[in-house]
Formats: structure tokens, C-alpha cells, sequence
């Protein structure tokens, strides 16, 4: 039985907030890729994904993540992570994105880092 | 006491759609090997990349072929074997670039490799000509 997941997208002023649910892996990575593509195609590139509802990912959604953020920060944005389990954040660590990415407890509070830190070098 | 050997094989057809039945498969198998919660979760995502890469690259997406996941264990160690009937393309030696200079490359291939590597105690790759290919993971079972 395949495994669910969801995208669901909120906004916090000019922020676009994208909550994930369920399981990021190599059959719905797309669906993820879709949702951020959806986001630039709109001229939006200030970004939170929350993953307080992600309960399993692998490489091919870390691969999202990666695909994206040079083009977000070249347009100014950035994109910021927040609400990660410990097991799913350890996976992120395994990868060292947290050299690469904010990654935060809560939605206010990477909504917030877009005021002190809009976006990283490119 | 002699320690019993036990073989538990899935195979399935080369689609992403069944990497849930995999994960499900080898957290089964996980718990019978008397793996605790945390190693279970990184088997699933061990054999969840290696079968991730069997059927995108390997197989390039063709459903018509099959990936088999033969799991063997015993008291100490749990093997797992992903099979593919591909070109027989190693993904141990793909060299290893830091993730910095792949996201400035815009590249993503290789993190399914490395996470597999940071998860598992061995990893390694088995080239039979003109037949089969065998990824190979084995964990420790911790006492």
C-alpha cells in the first residue's frame, strides 16, 4: 500500500508557507518539486517548508531541497526549514544541510529569520 | 548454540510507487532480526536508496523489470542484497563531492549513496557480467 504524502500551502505575508505531511520519497518527490516550482513560476521565492507533519524522507526529497535553492537565492529568497522531527532532522544532518539551510523549531520562527536573514549568498 | 540463519526474499516490480512495500518489508524483517526502533529506521531508508536507484538508474523507470531484496540474518548480523538486472553501473565509486559544491553544480545524484554509507556498517557492490548485479548492506545487530 503506498505510503502518503501531501503538500499544503499557507502564507505568511509575502512568506508562502509549505506544509509536508506524510512520506517524501523517490514516487512523491515530484509532487514536492511541483508545489516549490509552483512557488517561483508565481514570482514567490521567499520560502518556509514546515515538516512538522513529514514523517519520512530520503535522499530524493533532500534532493528537492538541494535542486532549488540556488535559483531561490539568486532571485533574493531563501528558503528556510522548520518543524523537523528528530529522526527526520537527523537525515538532514547526515547531509550537512544545516551548513546550507536555516533550520528552525517553528513556522513563526523562520518566518521571523526573513527579517534578520532574507536570503544567503547564492 | 549454533546460530540459525534466516532468508526472507521480496520481489517486486521496478516502480517507485512500491518503495513503500520494500520499507515495509524490511522493517519486518528489521524487528524479526531483533534490530531496535532507531537501526530499523535506517535500514528502511538504507534499502529504501538502494532500490530508489535500482529502479531510476539502473532500470531507468522500466516497470517490466523486477527488484528483488533478499534479507538473511542471525544472531549478529542482518545482509541485505538489493538485485537489479541492469547495466551493472557501481554507485560505490562515484567519487564524493561535499554538498556545497553539489547544490552550486545543481547536482543531486550521489546522496543516496552517502546516506546508505552513513547508515549501514557495509555497503558494497557486486558486477556479474551479462547477469545479475547485487548491492550489498549489512548492519550489526547491536545486543
Amino acid at each position: 500500500m503506498p505510503h502518503p504524502f501531501k503538500v499544503h500551502r499557507t502564507a505568511e505575508g509575502d512568506v508562502s508557507v509549505l506544509h509536508l505531511e506524510g512520506f517524501l520519497d523517490a514516487h512523491t518527490a515530484p509532487a514536492f518539486e511541483q508545489a516549490i516550482q509552483a512557488e517561483l513560476d508565481a514570482n514567490r521565492a521567499r520560502l518556509v517548508v514546515d515538516g512538522a507533519k513529514l514523517t519520512y524522507i530520503s535522499s530524493a526529497g533532500l534532493g528537492v531541497f538541494m535542486g532549488f535553492i540556488e535559483q531561490i537565492r539568486e532571485l533574493g529568497g531563501d528558503l528556510k526549514i522548520c518543524g523537523l522531527s528528530p529522526k527526520v532532522r537527523q537525515i538532514f544532518e547526515i547531509l550537512g544541510f544545516q551548513a546550507i539551510y536555516d533550520m528552525v523549531e517553528t513556522v513563526p520562527d523562520a518566518v521571523q529569520r526573513f527579517a534578520t536573514s532574507p536570503t544567503r549568498e547564492a | 548454540m549454533a546460530s540459525v540463519e534466516r532468508t526472507l526474499t521480496l520481489t517486486v516490480p521496478s516502480a517507485t510507487e512500491n518503495l513503500a512495500l520494500i520499507r515495509e518489508f524490511v522493517a519486518n524483517v528489521g524487528s524479526q532480526a531483533g534490530l531496535g526502533e532507531d537501526d530499523v529506521a535506517k535500514l528502511e531508508l538504507a534499502v529504501d536508496e538502494a532500490c530508489a536507484n535500482v529502479i531510476e538508474h539502473a532500470h531507468g523507470q522500466d516497470s517490466n523489470k523486477e527488484v528483488t531484496v533478499r534479507a538473511t540474518f542471525d544472531t549478529a548480523t542482518l545482509r541485505i542484497e538489493v538485485v537489479d538486472e541492469g547495466e551493472g553501473f557501481d554507485p560505490t565509486v562515484v567519487p564524493t563531492t561535499s554538498v556545497e559544491q553539489m547544490v552550486h553544480d545543481r547536482r543531486t545524484g550521489g546522496l543516496g549513496l552517502r546516506v546508505m554509507k552513513s547508515l549501514m556498517d557495509e555497503v558494497s557492490y557486486e558486477i556479474v557480467p551479462g547477469e545479475r548485479n547485487r548491492l550489498r548492506l549489512l548492519k550489526r545487530i547491536q545486543k
